[in-house]
C-alpha cells in the first residue's frame, strides 16, 4: 500500500485500525504492552494488599475513605468507557466529527476523574495529615492509586494530541490505528479503577 | 543505497548513521558491540574479586569496594552484557529467521537499544561519583534501603531505564514473530531459536513490571521518604525480596532459553540432521517457560515462608527438570547418527552439554528446601548458578556468535583461533567453578570479604582464582580471532557453512538492508533444507518482484533515552539539593517532547524501487 492510499485512502474499509500491517501491529502489541502492565498493577496491588494494614494506628482505610466522592469518581470514568467506545464506533463508521465529539466528551469526564482525585488526596493531606510518608499504608495507599492517576493523565494528554493533531485532515489509515489503541489504553485504565474501587475503597470501608 | 555510497560516507556519516539506524542488522551491531564491552568490564570486575580471594586474609581491595564489585559484577553481567548479546542475536538473527524485512517496530527497536546503553551507562557512572552501588545484585531491602551515600539509587535508575528498553524489546519480538513471518511459516515450522525468542519474549512481558515496581518502591524510599521497606512505619522488607524474584526468576529462564534454541540450531546444522523431536523441543521451551513464573519462591526458602509454602515451590522446581532433560535427550539423539563437523561453534555446544547438566542437577539439589537451608548463600549457590550462567548462556553466546558471525558480518571467524579460545575458557571454566560447590559444603559464605586461615579454604580459592585467569586468557584470544577475522579473513556465501537449514541462510552475508528481494515461501520445517532436497537453488519467492516498504531512520529514540538518562541524575541528587529537580524536569521535558513528536509527526516509511532492486540483482544480490 503506497503511503497516497494509507494517507488518503480511496474507500475506508470497515476495521480501518487493522488495515494496514502497521496498524495490525500496533493492535496486537499494545494488547502485549497492556499484558504488561496488567502484571505491573498486580505488583501494585500486593504490595497494597500486604500493607494495608500498616497504618501505625491511626489513618485507617474506615476513618479515611469516603464512598459519596469514589461513587462519583467510578460513575465518571466508568462512563467515560463507554463514550469512547461510541468515539470507536464512530470511526468504523468513518464519521470523524462525531468520533470527535465523543473524544471530547471522553476527555471532559475523564478531567473530571482527575480533578476529584486531586481534590481527593488534597483532602487526605490537609484534612487528616494522612501522606506519602506517614505510614507504609500511605505510601502503599498514594503509589496504587496515584500511578492510576498518572495513567489517566497521560491517557488525557494522549488524546487530546491526537484529536488536535487530525482536527484538520480528518481519518485515514494511518491515524486511524492511532485513536483504537489510545481508546484501549483508556478502556484499561477504566479497568484498573474498578479494581481500586473494590480492593481499596470498598474493602477498605466493609473488608 | 548501493555498497558504492556506502564506501564514501565519512566517520560522522558513520555514527550518525548508527545513531538513528531503526535497521535490526545494525541494531544488533550496536548490541553486540556496548554488551560486548559491558561483558569485559564485568569480566574484570570478576578477576579484581577472584584476585581478592586468592589467599586467606587478603587485602587486595577494601572490604567496600569488594562489595562494590559483588554487586556491580552480578548487575552488570546480568543485565547489560547477557541480555544485550541475547538481543544482538535476536536482532540479526529472528527476522531473517521467520522471512521478514524488519522486526514489527523498527523505531521501538532503536529505542529498546538506547534506553538499555543509558541504563548501563548510569550504572557504570557511579564509581566516579562517589561510589558504586554495594547491597549485591539482588539488592535486598533493607541493606539497600539504608546503604549510605547514592550507589544503590543509581542501580535504581539505571535498572528502571535499562528494564524499559527490555520490556520494550520483548514486545516487539512477540509482535515481530506472530505478525511477520512469510508465508508458509506456520508456528510448528518456526526454527527452534525463534521458538526459543518467542517464550523468552513472552518471559519478558510478564516479568519485567515486576522489577519495574520493586524498582519504583525502592526509589520512592530511598528518594522520597515513602515506608515500603521501612519496618519502623510498618513496611515490609519481604515485598522486595518477593518482587525481584517473580521477576527474577523467569529472568535466568529469559537468558537460558534462547541460547536453548540456538543450540538446537546449531546441532542440526552441524550434524547435518533435522532436529530430533521438534515438537517435543517446542512443548518443552513453553512448559520450561511456564513453569519459570512459580517457582520464585526458592530463592527465599530461608525466610520463613513456612513448610507448605516451601514444598510447593519445592516440587514446583524439580518439575523444571522434567521439561529440560527432554531437552538434553534430544540433542544428544540429534547428534546421534549425524554427519558431525566440530567447528568451534560445534564445540561450545558440545561442551554446554555436561557443564549445564551439572548446574542443572545442582538445581535439583537446591530445590530440596529442607537442604537449602545448609547450602543457602553459601558458595554452593555460586558453583550452581555459574554452572547454568556461564556453562549455559555464555558457551552459548560463544557458539552463537561463532555460527551466526558470517550472517552479521560476512566473515567466518578464524576457526583455529576459535578452538584455541575455547580450551582455556572451558578448562578455566570447570577449574573455577567446580571448587566452589566443596568451598560452600565446606561452609564458605557468599560475598564475604576475606577468608580465614586454618579453615581448609585456601587451595580450593587459589584453584578457583586460577580458572579465572583461563577464562580471561579465552576470553582475549576471541577478541583477537574477531580483530584477525576482519583484518585477514575472506569474504564469504550467504551460506558458508554448507548445510544451513533455515530462510537466513538462503540471502547473502551480510545481507542487504531489505534482507529479502522477495519474500520466501517456506514449505515445511527447516525451509531452505526442503528446497536444497528438492535440488534447487535458494528459495522459491512469494511474491513478484515489486517495491518495498522500509521505514525511516530516526533521531528520537536517542533522543527520548537521553533524556531518561539527565531525569535519572535529576531524582538521584534532588535529595541533597532540589536544584536538582531542574534536571528532572528538564529530562523528563526532552523525553516526553520527543515522544510527543513522535506521536504528532507523520512517518509513513519509503519506498525502495523495482529498479534499485534489479540493479541489486545484477550485482549478485538475491542468490
Amino acid at each position: 500500500m503506497s503511503s497516497e492510499d494509507v494517507l488518503n485512502p480511496k474507500r475506508m474499509p470497515h476495521d480501518p485500525e487493522k488495515a494496514t500491517l502497521e496498524g495490525r501491529n500496533k493492535f496486537l502489541g499494545f494488547w502485549f504492552f497492556l499484558g504488561g502492565e496488567t502484571v505491573l498493577f498486580a505488583s501494585l496491588f500486593g504490595t497494597y494488599l500486604a500493607l494495608n494494614g500498616s497504618t501505625q494506628g491511626e489513618n485507617t482505610p474506615e476513618h479515611l475513605f469516603g464512598l459519596e466522592l469514589v461513587f462519583i469518581m467510578t460513575m465518571l470514568l466508568l462512563t467515560s468507557s463507554l463514550t469512547s467506545v461510541y468515539a470507536m464506533y464512530h470511526m468504523k463508521n468513518h464519521d470523524f466529527k462525531k468520533m470527535q465529539m465523543w473524544l471530547g466528551i471522553t476527555v471532559v469526564l475523564g478531567l473530571g476523574f482527575l480533578g476529584m482525585e486531586i481534590y481527593e488526596f488534597y483532602h487526605y493531606i490537609h484534612e487528616y495529615g494522612f501522606t506519602f510518608r506517614s505510614s507504609a499504608f500511605g505510601s502503599a495507599f498514594y503509589t496504587l492509586v496515584g500511578f492510576h492517576g498518572g495513567h489517566v493523565l497521560f491517557g488525557l494528554s494522549w488524546i487530546v494530541a491526537l484529536m488536535l493533531r487530525n482536527q484538520k485532515r480528518g481519518l485515514n489509515l494511518y491515524n486511524a490505528p492511532k485513536f483504537y489503541i489510545a481508546s484501549l489504553y483508556w478502556h484499561f485504565i477504566d479497568v484498573v479503577w474498578v479494581f481500586i474501587f473494590t480492593v481499596v475503597y470498598l474493602m477498605g470501608k466493609v473488608g | 543505497m548501493s555498497t558504492a555510497v556506502a564506501q564514501k560516507r565519512g566517520l560522522g556519516a558513520v555514527i550518525w548513521d548508527y545513531l538513528t539506524t531503526v535497521d535490526h542488522k545494525k541494531i544488533a551491531h550496536l548490541y553486540l558491540v556496548s554488551g560486548g564491552l559491558f561483558f569485559l568490564i564485568g569480566g574484570l570486575e570478576a578477576m579484581i574479586i577472584r584476585i581478592q580471594l586468592m589467599k586467606p586474609d587478603n587485602d587486595f581491595i577494601s572490604a567496600g569496594l569488594y562489595n562494590e564489585m559483588i554487586t556491580m559484577h552480578g548487575t552488570t553481567m546480568i543485565f547489560l552484557a547477557a541480555m544485550p548479546l541475547i538481543f544482538a542475536i535476536m536482532n540479526a538473527v529472528v527476522p531473517l529467521q521467520i522471512g521478514a524485512r524488519d522486526v514489527a517496530f523498527p523505531f521501538l527497536n532503536s529505542l529498546g537499544f538506547w534506553l538499555f546503553l543509558f541504563g548501563g551507562l548510569m550504572l557504570n557512572v557511579s564509581w566516579f561519583t562517589g561510589g558504586a552501588p554495594d547491597a549485591g545484585w539482588t539488592n535486598y531491602a533493607p541493606l539497600s534501603t539504608t546503604s549510605p551515600g547514592h550507589g544503590v539509587d543509581y542501580y535504581v535508575m539505571g535498572l528502571q531505564i535499562s528494564g524499559a528498553g527490555t520490556l520494550i524489546g520483548g514486545i516487539n519480538f512477540l509482535v515481530t514473530i506472530v505478525n511477520m513471518r512469510a508465508p508458509g511459516m506456520t508456528y510448528m515450522r518456526m526454527p527452534l531459536f525463534t521458538w526459543s525468542v518467542f517464550v523468552t519474549s513472552t518471559l519478558i512481558l510478564f516479568a519485567f513490571p515486576a522489577l519495574t515496581v520493586g524498582l519504583f518502591l525502592m526509589m520512592f524510599d530511598r528518594m522520597f521518604g515513602s515506608a515500603f521497606f521501612d519496618v519502623g512505619l510498618g513496611g515490609n522488607a519481604i515485598i522486595w525480596e518477593h518482587l525481584f524474584w517473580i521477576f527474577g526468576h523467569p529472568e535466568v529462564y529469559i537468558l537460558i532459553l534462547p541460547l536453548f534454541g540456538a543450540f538446537s540450531d546449531i546441532f542440526s546444522t552441524f550434524s547435518k540432521k533435522r532436529l530430533f523431536g521438534y515438537s517435543a523441543m517446542v512443548f518443552a521451551t513453553v512448559l520450561i517457560g511456564f513453569l519459570g513464573f512459580m517457582v520464585w519462591a526458592h530463592h527465599m526458602f530461608t525466610v520463613g515462608m513456612g513448610p507448605i509454602a516451601n514444598s510447593i515451590f519445592a516440587v514446583a522446581t524439580m518439575a523444571i527438570a522434567v521439561p529440560t532433560g527432554i531437552k538434553i535427550f534430544n540433542w544428544l539423539f540429534t547428534m546421534w547418527g549425524g554427519q558431525i563437523r566440530m567447528t568451534a561453534a560445534m564445540l561450545w555446544s558440545i561442551a554446554f552439554i555436561p557443564s549445564f547438566t551439572i548446574g542443572g542437577m545442582t538445581g535439583v539439589m537446591l530445590a530440596a528446601a529442607a537442604a537449602d537451608f545448609q547450602y543457602h548463600d553459601t558458595y554452593f549457590v555460586v558453583g550452581h548458578f555459574h554452572y547454568v550462567i556461564v556453562g549455559g548462556v555464555a558457551f552459548g553466546l560463544f557458539a552463537s556468535l561463532h555460527y551466526w558471525w558470517p550472517k552479521m558480518f560476512g566473515k567466518v571467524l578464524n576457526e583455529k583461533l576459535g578452538k584455541l579460545a575455547f580450551w582455556p575458557f572451558f578448562i578455566g571454566f570447570h577449574l573455577t567453578f567446580f571448587i566452589q560447590h566443596f568451598l560452600g559444603l565446606m561452609g564458605m559464605p557468599r560475598r564475604y570479604w576475606v577468608f580465614l586461615e586454618g579453615q581448609g579454604l585456601a587451595t580450593g580459592n587459589l584453584i578457583s582464582t586460577i580458572g579465572a585467569f583461563f577464562m580471561a586468557i579465552g576470553t582475549i584470544i576471541f577478541l583477537i580471532n574477531v580483530v584477525y577475522t576482519s583484518v585477514k579473513e575472506k569474504k564469504v556465501s550467504g551460506d558458508p557453512w554448507e548445510h544451513g537449514r533455515t530462510l537466513e541462510w538462503s540471502i547473502p552475508s551480510p545481507p542487504p538492508h531489505y534482507n529479502f528481494v522477495q519474500t520466501p515461501l517456506v514449505r515445511g520445517l527447516d525451509p531452505l533444507w526442503v528446497e536444497k532436497m528438492d535440488g534447487k537453488e535458494g528459495m522459491t519467492p512469494a511474491e513478484p518482484l515489486g517495491d518495498i516498504h522500509m521505514p525511516n531512520a530516526s533521531i528520537l529514540p536517542f533522543t527520548i533515552s537521553l533524556g531518561t538518562f539527565i531525569a535519572g541524575f535529576g531524582f538521584i541528587y534532588q535529595v541533597d539539593d532540589p536544584i536538582w529537580l531542574v534536571a528532572v524536569f528538564a529530562g523528563m521535558g526532552l523525553t516526553l517532547g520527543s515522544m510527543l513528536t513522535r506521536s504528532l509527526k507523520d512517518d509513513l516509511g519509503h519506498h525502495i524501487h523495482k529498479e534499485e532492486l534489479e540493479e541489486d540483482i545484477k550485482k549478485g544480490v538475491g542468490k
